[in-house]
């Protein structure tokens, strides 16, 4: 894509923007402002979610992405390799989504739809992956797309439906559980993708123990420094996000993810744009962040 | 079709949950506390439905297992005298419930906890070994935060603590930030994915 079309295709943007933003601003404005129901602390807040959503879903929809250049992640790359590694060596993979989050959350699902890549490898390799959990919700909807990928695989009668496991609600008894695991199935591969706490050290460094190949992600950046040093690679932060649209095909999550970057260097530039305003008296940053 | 229903419940929820967020009525109030509500529901059938499984899990293992049959035992015994224990006795200060979860399930856990204090110490031990330039500054780093935020930092040298403290807000905090920035806007497109059906874990 030459500069010169993005500059036409990002003022097309604009205008497509601006033009939505009016007119739904116009149009909900004069509904809910009347009615005094809309929360005006939000507003700003409100603004950039729309503006995330409408800039997510146009590229995703309305102008996919042709060319594309991805940046490489290693930790991405080497997922494949993890599993085809745990069935050469014929042992499990494990795969758990740590403690901290739920199944509302977007790092659950972010790590459910990785869960479904790795499954879909294991189940083509015949290789035998473990799903402990501490949530219920979270057991039964893994059960399902570790399901649905043996299917896809051909080898329905390679599922155990005692292979994901529903360990304890609690924080330490489910990182005992989910160690014990570990200790005793000496995984090929262990991948931690989720939202975890005070158990990701113990988690990670039992892994490294016992030689397993680990690949983490989270977006908790408090756990990230442990995941880095006692695992083989750690998708930081937004890369657990975007990990699936490297994994997959299908062009209009990869153009999400266009759309995500371009979100970034909007931020970006009026947080190098909002010190140089202050400087000059002009202070926006509570009217725009 | 049945996909095309999944996905319709998906897009209304998803959309809902956002728009409550920002009006606030005592019918999107009353709507949000019922899906709540709902999900507790389903939390609590699937919890069940874990404990099942849990218990049908252990059963085997006792069955087929004659090495770590013992584990098995104390599981199910001890699932099954905590529910027996909240139904008939409560789940009062001095009922049985509270005293197995103050005397056994507390010290076990801090147990666990305590296994952090070892784990640190060894994984540091590998994140700090310098093998190269970024490694060096990542232990010159935390050296002198260790050292700064401890009573031993001021009897070094004055300025320490403030070094430290400087590391913390503003490279650590930047850095954190930045990541946060990054993970907010994941966010959004990934929940927006999800309630599209963009991207979806079932079929």
């Amino acid at each position: 894509m030459t500069r010169q079309y993005v500059f036409v295709d990002l003022a097309r943007l604009a205008k497509h923007v601006l033009f939505a933003f009016g007119f739904v601003g116009d149009t909900v404005n004069s509904f809910i402002l009347a009615a005094g129901m809309f929360d005006s602390a939000s507003l700003v807040l409100l603004i950039w979610m729309l503006l995330t959503c409408g800039v997510v879903a146009y590229f995703s929809y309305r102008r996919r992405v042709s060319r594309l250049r991805l940046r490489a992640i290693p930790g991405i790359a080497a997922i494949e390799e993890a599993v085809g590694r745990a069935t050469e060596q014929g042992k499990p993979i494990v795969f758990t989504t740590g403690w901290g989050g739920d199944i509302q959350r977007p790092t659950t699902l972010a790590a459910l739809n990785l869960l479904r890549f790795v499954a879909g490898k294991a189940a083509s390799y015949g290789c035998r992956i473990l799903f402990p959990t501490h949530d219920p919700v979270i057991a039964e909807t893994a059960k399902e797309i570790i399901r649905t990928a043996y299917n896809e695989a051909g080898h329905p009668d390679q599922f155990r439906e005692d292979d994901v496991t529903f360990v304890s609600p609690s924080q330490f008894g489910y990182a005992s559980g989910v160690d014990g695991i570990v200790s005793r199935q000496k995984p090929g591969a262990i991948f931690l993708f989720g939202t975890f706490e005070g158990e990701a050290l113990i988690l990670a460094e039992t892994g490294n123990i016992n030689g397993a190949l680990q690949i983490a992600g989270t977006d908790s950046t408090i756990q990230l420094s442990f995941f880095i040093v006692a695992c083989d690679y750690t998708l930081i932060g937004e890369e657990l996000y975007t990990a699936s649209a490297y994994l997959t095909d299908d062009r209009r999550v990869q153009s999400s993810m266009y759309a995500q970057d371009l979100i970034r260097a909007v931020v970006v530039t009026l947080l190098l744009l909002l010190p140089i305003l202050a400087m000059f008296g002009v202070n926006l940053y509570k009217e725009i962040l | 079709m049945t996909n095309r229903l999944a996905w319709i419940a998906t897009l209304v929820t998803g959309l809902f949950m956002v728009a409550q967020y920002f009006i606030k009525t005592d019918a999107t109030n009353a709507v949000y506390t019922t899906l709540l509500d709902y999900y507790q529901i389903v939390f609590a059938v699937s919890m069940i439905v874990g404990g099942i499984g849990l218990l049908k899990q252990h059963s085997l293992k006792v069955q087929r297992s004659s090495q770590r049959r013992g584990y098995s035992l104390i599981t199910i015994a001890a699932i099954l005298f905590m529910v027996i224990a909240a139904v008939i006795f409560g789940t009062g200060a001095t009922s049985p419930y509270q005293w197995a979860f103050n005397n056994l399930q507390a010290p076990m856990q801090a147990t666990t906890f305590s296994l952090l204090a070892f784990f640190v110490a060894s994984a540091a031990y590998r994140g700090f070994r310098i093998k190269s330039a970024p490694a060096f500054v990542l232990a010159l780093a935390a050296v002198i935060v260790l050292v700064g935020k401890s009573g031993f930092g001021e009897m070094v040298s004055q300025q320490l603590p403030a070094i430290a403290g400087w590391v913390l807000n503003n490279p650590s905090t930047a850095a954190k930030r930045g990541i946060l920035i990054g993970v907010g806007i994941g966010s959004v497109a990934t929940a927006l994915r999800v309630i599209l059906g963009i991207e979806r874990s079932y079929r």
